[in-house]
């Protein structure tokens, strides 16, 4: 598997980042490179193996449905939640209009 | 079951229908999908958004149970398959409302497979179509923040309290064939969920949501080309979306044009559904399975357990209503069709049996009427709603009593029912007090007709002789006599015997 700059131009446009010409030239062969590194893996034959998810046996956590039981990953914060926004106004975000 | 003849007719005969729909149901939870964050409705902008819902680096989704349980148990509920192992991938989008760039959803191993919902076009009516509309998958993921756009000249403002909120997909197979059918999927889906408890289907607040899936074809062809029309917001806008876009597609293919696959906004002050062009790209999703959440494993005592917790279904008690408490196909129907009423009904004809002594099938028909119809009737004439303070059942159970045991008639049952609402005062005493009882001491009544018998002998002679109409005068003289407080049906015993 590889990508050409237009495949390229196309993911940085989905992921809303701006790269000029020059850019995307240079990024073509990084991201071939790790591309072809990952599919070495693909050399490895494992007909009959379980897909794995992690390298130690974990089973996923649950919560309990409790509000703010850990004020870590709580709410009320609304402070810290806009503290590094570029332009919050009367408790919401402000963004550039987004509107069809 | 029979196909559906709803139909389309275009210049070049006609067209059939086919219709598929996504229904986003919020799931009841106290806090969100993967964080401790509230999930009440109207909060201050912000105020409910953890670290985790707004993607502060570095924070660690962690799911919620109650929403696991909750899906599993909407699940069981529509007969569909749990799958003890399912997973989280990353839709990929980017947009304001969406602080983490993706989407947490379950695109390859949803939590509930197959699935079907059984909808009868007319629920009230005995002889309605019924039809098995198949359920595909359901699976849970996190809804997106809110916009607004009409606060600021030149800004949009973001508010993230939705987001992380969990919701269930619900998505149908391509198995309805009219508007009508549509409609009449949501509304049970609905009941359902609000049966379960996995969601309050509160559509204006946007609790329920249904994206709507529409193609067109002649009669036996392949799958036309759909389009998907998204976020409608009611049964009825969701069946105005079915007409207005199969017409449409009529229109384009007649005129030999084709469907293009896309995603459409409906507009309900314009009635029409418009391309949403601008977010082609959107559908390039880039869907993986999300590194930072395990596979989701249930356990066979965890899927017992939501199995256990159900409550009794809608199908199941109208049909226990009709078939064991004898009540009409549209009694039931009526009855069954909200859990609020359905609950409401059954303490009362818990309470009035008990009252009366007698078994709840032998007062089933008594109560249905009074809570179908005699009981709203009051409420409405004064303005009252069902959890009025007043409106308990106690209180409801002693007026059916005192009909039931004769000494209310029905009219006098609703004024006392009436006063009772006003004034919290007890039924019974109301009657005493009021005055408000009929008679049915023989002794009393006989002894008035005798005396209008006598005052009308003339036409006691007419009656003898053959004119039977005159029976109902009679009746209405011992009634005014009797000042109205007598019951009417000893009223007619006893005529009969005197006149004979």
């Amino acid at each position: 598997m590889s990508v050409d700059s237009k495949t390229v131009k196309k993911i940085a446009s989905l992921a809303r980042i701006q790269m000029d010409d020059a850019e995307v030239e240079a990024l073509v062969p990084e991201l071939n490179n790790i591309l072809g590194w990952v599919e070495q893996l693909g050399e490895v034959d494992v007909t009959g193996v379980e897909p794995m998810t992690a390298v130690i046996p974990n089973t996923l956590r649950l919560r309990d449905d409790v509000i703010n039981a850990d004020p870590l990953t709580g709410g009320g914060v609304r402070d810290k939640v806009l503290a590094n926004a570029p332009a919050p106004e009367h408790g919401f975000f402000g963004v550039p209009k987004v509107i069809e | 079951m029979t196909e559906s003849t709803y139909r389309i007719q275009g210049a070049t005969g006609d067209w059939e229908v086919v219709i598929g729909l996504e229904v986003h149901a919020q799931i009841t939870s106290s806090a969100k999908l993967f964080s401790g964050a509230s999930t009440e409705f109207g909060a201050e902008p912000n105020t409910q958004v953890s670290l985790v819902d707004a993607a502060m680096p570095g924070m660690l989704p962690v799911p919620n149970q109650e929403c696991v349980r909750q899906a599993v148990r909407t699940g069981l509920a529509l007969n569909a398959e749990i799958h003890k192992y399912s997973r989280f991938d990353r839709k990929n989008y980017f947009y304001a409302d969406l602080p983490q760039g993706y989407q947490i959803s379950q695109l390859y191993h949803p939590i509930v497979g197959e699935g079907v919902i059984e909808v009868a076009l007319d629920e009230k009516d005995p002889d309605s179509e019924v039809r098995q509309i198949g359920v595909e998958r359901i699976h849970i993921e996190q809804d997106a923040g809110k916009l607004m756009h009409d606060q600021h000249p030149t800004m949009s403002y973001v508010d993230l309290n939705r987001s992380g909120v969990a919701l269930m997909e619900i998505v149908s197979r391509p198995d309805m064939r009219s508007p009508v059918e549509a409609g009449a999927y949501v509304k049970k889906l609905r009941s359902i969920l609000r049966y379960v408890g996995s969601c309050d289907g509160n559509m204006e607040q946007g609790s329920m949501r249904a994206d709507v899936n529409v193609s067109v074809r002649k009669p036996g062809d392949e799958l036309g080309i759909r389009t998907e029309t998204k976020n409608v917001n009611s049964v009825r806008f969701v069946q105005q979306v079915i007409e207005i876009e199969a017409n449409r597609q009529v229109d384009v293919l007649e005129a030999g044009g084709e469907i293009v696959q896309e995603t459409r906004l409906y507009d309900p002050d314009r009635n029409e559904t418009r391309s949403m062009r601008s977010k082609e790209d959107a559908h390039d999703y880039r869907y993986f399975p999300d590194p930072d959440l395990l596979p989701l494993e249930l356990t066979d005592d965890f899927i017992a357990d939501c199995k256990s917790s159900l409550p009794e279904l809608p199908d199941a008690k109208r049909k226990r209503y009709e078939t064991e408490l004898g009540l009409t196909t549209y009694n039931a129907a009526v009855l069954t069709a909200e859990a609020e009423t359905a609950r409401a009904f059954e303490v009362l004809l818990k309470e009035t049996a008990g009252k009366q002594g007698k078994a709840e099938t032998d007062v089933a028909t008594q109560v249905a009427n009074w809570s179908l119809s005699i009981a709203p009737g009051v409420q409405k004439a004064l303005e009252v709603t069902a959890d009025h303070e007043h409106n308990t059942p106690a209180a409801n159970a002693a007026i059916l009593a005192m009909v039931a045991g004769g000494s209310v008639s029905g009219g006098q049952a609703k004024e006392i029912y009436e006063i009772a609402l006003k004034t919290g005062r007890d039924p019974e005493e109301i009657a005493d007090t009021d005055g408000l009882k009929q008679t049915s001491d023989t002794g009393a009544i006989e002894e008035e007709i005798e005396k209008i018998l006598e005052a009308n002998a003339d036409k006691v002679e007419e009656y003898r002789g053959g004119k039977d109409k005159l029976f109902g005068f009679f009746v209405g003289q011992t009634m005014k006599a009797m000042k109205g407080k007598a019951n009417p049906q000893v009223v007619n015993e006893l005529l009969k015997k005197k006149l004979g």
